[in-house]
């Protein structure tokens, strides 16, 4: 072998290491959390740590999950976000569709508008909702916070399923109206289910968004409380127990659902870029 | 109205909702959040919860750390971003399941990663353990203590890279997508090193996603809270934790949304000297 073959080699074993080292520096954390969280109780407290469980039990984890009001907050969590998502697709599909498929005059302009609300301080958002809200009789709602929680996620519904409409070629749609389709027929029975597994990313994005937001949930609702809202207020007065294996609880979902996201969030991004 | 025309329409018809919903969810809050803040009681136009947010205690301390987190913040998460953004698309064996683990806190919220690092930076945490188990430490050592801001800060830096770093990633990656293989082939030929490439190549081109991510990222830093309480309790205070504190501990909504308008303040003067900033120097390569 010579020796710029060897070095290259090396590099790239380099690169290789740099590479899993990175991997580690997400995955680790994580995992020390989920130690913590499925340790038995006195394990939490116990020093020095052990690494791995040792045993390995749910204990500390039913222990958050019995808690006061947790059952509960994780309920308006889901329930806010299914909301969310509902409220999201109806409302941010359409605009999705018209951008990906018509041209007209205005798009461009729609589209600026659209991503600038993302760069929209939440804070600016949540306090006067809070006081309107009051002065409407529908704060502390799970409804309510589901409306900011969509205003929130709209523009991310509006930019993934435009991305994704435009990835279902325009040609297939053209074909069955020529064919005798509607242009809703076409988009029912041609494009739909080919932009489906797209619609689900999106749908997925907007569940991770409602289900990790605090600082609207934590403001817009009292005796309501969402799970990140309820943990958050808790924290002061919570043995660690409930706080490793809340954090835990909290975060898990992200695991799976990044596995099935991860691949949309480039068309999300880089047409922003463009 | 003849079909032609319907037809025009259909677009403006469909973009209407949104439209609609934006409109009321976003220009309707901020210009109530600027009458909370700049309106009295009695219906006068005042100052005097500005006056009330700058003279209180917490004031100085909240946006000194906030401006110190984003300075330090910012650098590392572009290196580090950078550097992940690089490794997935340098075409490794197992590059899609790198990108999956590098995007993973992409999905896990401020509190969440908050406690993440509350667990290893705590007495009895995953740090101290490592450190008397190495024999550094003789006993645990409290890092995150109210007479330890440096340390306090040091934890909400770690953990905002950690979580916040996976969104620049993505921006980078994609930006990187958009650069032709060309390119850096012809850097090759001319046999430029890897710093070479990224340095003269890679970021000169890297330019529009790198403004994007930075208005993005320092926009959303200016909003952290949730990690900050998670990880520091009252021991840290930042620009929105006050918000959250005059909202909901004082029942203040007025001062609360001055707060609002300061951090929104702040995050329009960033984007714009981002935007004025990063326009000159790619004008300047033009020549």
């Amino acid at each position: 072998m010579n020796a710029p073959a060897w070095s290259r080699r090396v590099a790239r074993a380099g690169v290789y290491a740099l590479a899993v080292l990175m991997a580690l520096w997400v995955l680790l954390p994580i995992y020390l959390l989920g130690v913590a969280s499925f340790s038995p109780q006195l394990g939490v407290y116990q020093y020095p740590k052990p690494f791995f469980p040792q045993p390995f039990s749910v204990e500390t984890m039913a222990f958050f999950l019995k808690a006061h009001g947790v059952v509960r907050a994780a309920q308006s969590s889901v329930v806010v976000a299914v909301i969310t998502i509902g409220l999201a697709t109806v409302v941010g599909a359409p605009a999705g569709y018209a951008i990906a498929r018509f041209a007209f005059r205005g798009r461009d302009a729609f589209r600026v508008l659209v991503v600038s609300t993302r760069a929209f301080p939440i804070v600016i958002l949540s306090i006067p909702l809070a006081v309107t809200f009051i002065n409407w009789g529908i704060y502390d709602s799970v409804y309510s916070l589901a409306l900011m929680h969509t205003a929130l996620a709209l523009p991310f519904t509006i930019l993934i399923t435009s991305s994704v409409f435009a990835s279902v070629p325009k040609d297939l749609e053209e074909a069955a109206m020529t064919l005798g389709c509607s242009r809703l027929g076409a988009l029912l029975r041609v494009s739909l289910p080919l932009a489906l597994p797209g619609l689900a990313a999106a749908t997925l994005f907007t569940f991770v968004l409602s289900w990790n937001e605090v600082f609207a949930a934590v403001i817009l609702t009292v005796t309501n409380r969402t799970l990140p809202a309820l943990v958050l207020t808790q924290l002061n007065e919570s043995p660690l127990p409930y706080r490793f294996a809340g954090g835990f609880f909290m975060l898990a979902p992200s695991l799976v659902f990044m596995l099935f996201i991860r691949r949309y969030l480039f068309n999300l991004w880089g047409r922003v870029v463009k | 109205m003849n079909a032609r025309r319907w037809q025009s329409l259909t677009p403006y018809l469909l973009l209407l909702p949104s439209a609609v919903f934006l409109l009321v969810f976003f220009a309707y809050p901020m210009a109530e959040a600027f009458v909370l803040a700049f309106r009295a009681e009695n219906g006068e136009w005042t100052l005097k919860f500005f006056q009330q947010m700058i003279s209180d205690v917490a004031f100085a301390p909240a946006l000194q750390t906030t401006l110190v987190l984003i300075v330090i913040l910012i650098p590392v998460q572009f290196v580090v971003a950078l550097t992940m953004a690089l490794l997935v698309q340098a075409r490794l064996r197992g590059s899609s399941l790198f990108l999956y683990i590098y995007a993973i806190p992409l999905g896990i919220s401020e509190l969440a990663a908050g406690i993440v690092w509350f667990a290893i930076f705590t007495e009895r945490g995953y740090l101290n353990t490592l450190l008397t188990g190495l024999g550094l430490l003789a006993e645990p050592f409290i890092f995150l203590s109210y007479e330890r801001q440096g340390w306090l800060l040091l934890a909400v830096v770690l953990a905002e890279v950690w979580r916040a770093t996976s969104i620049i990633m993505v921006i980078l990656v994609s930006g990187l997508q958009g650069i032709p293989h060309e390119y850096l082939e012809a850097a090759d030929v001319f046999g430029a090193t890897l710093w070479d490439k990224v340095w003269r190549v890679i970021l000169p081109l890297l330019r529009p996603s790198l403004q994007v991510a930075l208005i993005l990222r320092t926009i959303l830093a200016f909003q952290v809270f949730a990690v900050a309480m998670a990880v520091a309790g009252t021991g840290i205070t930042l620009l929105a934790a006050e918000a959250y504190r005059w909202y909901w501990s004082y029942r203040n909504p007025n001062v609360a949304a001055a707060y609002a308008a300061l951090i929104m303040a702040l995050s329009i003067t960033s984007t714009v000297l981002y935007l004025w900033g990063l326009r000159t120097r790619s004008e300047e390569l033009a020549l």
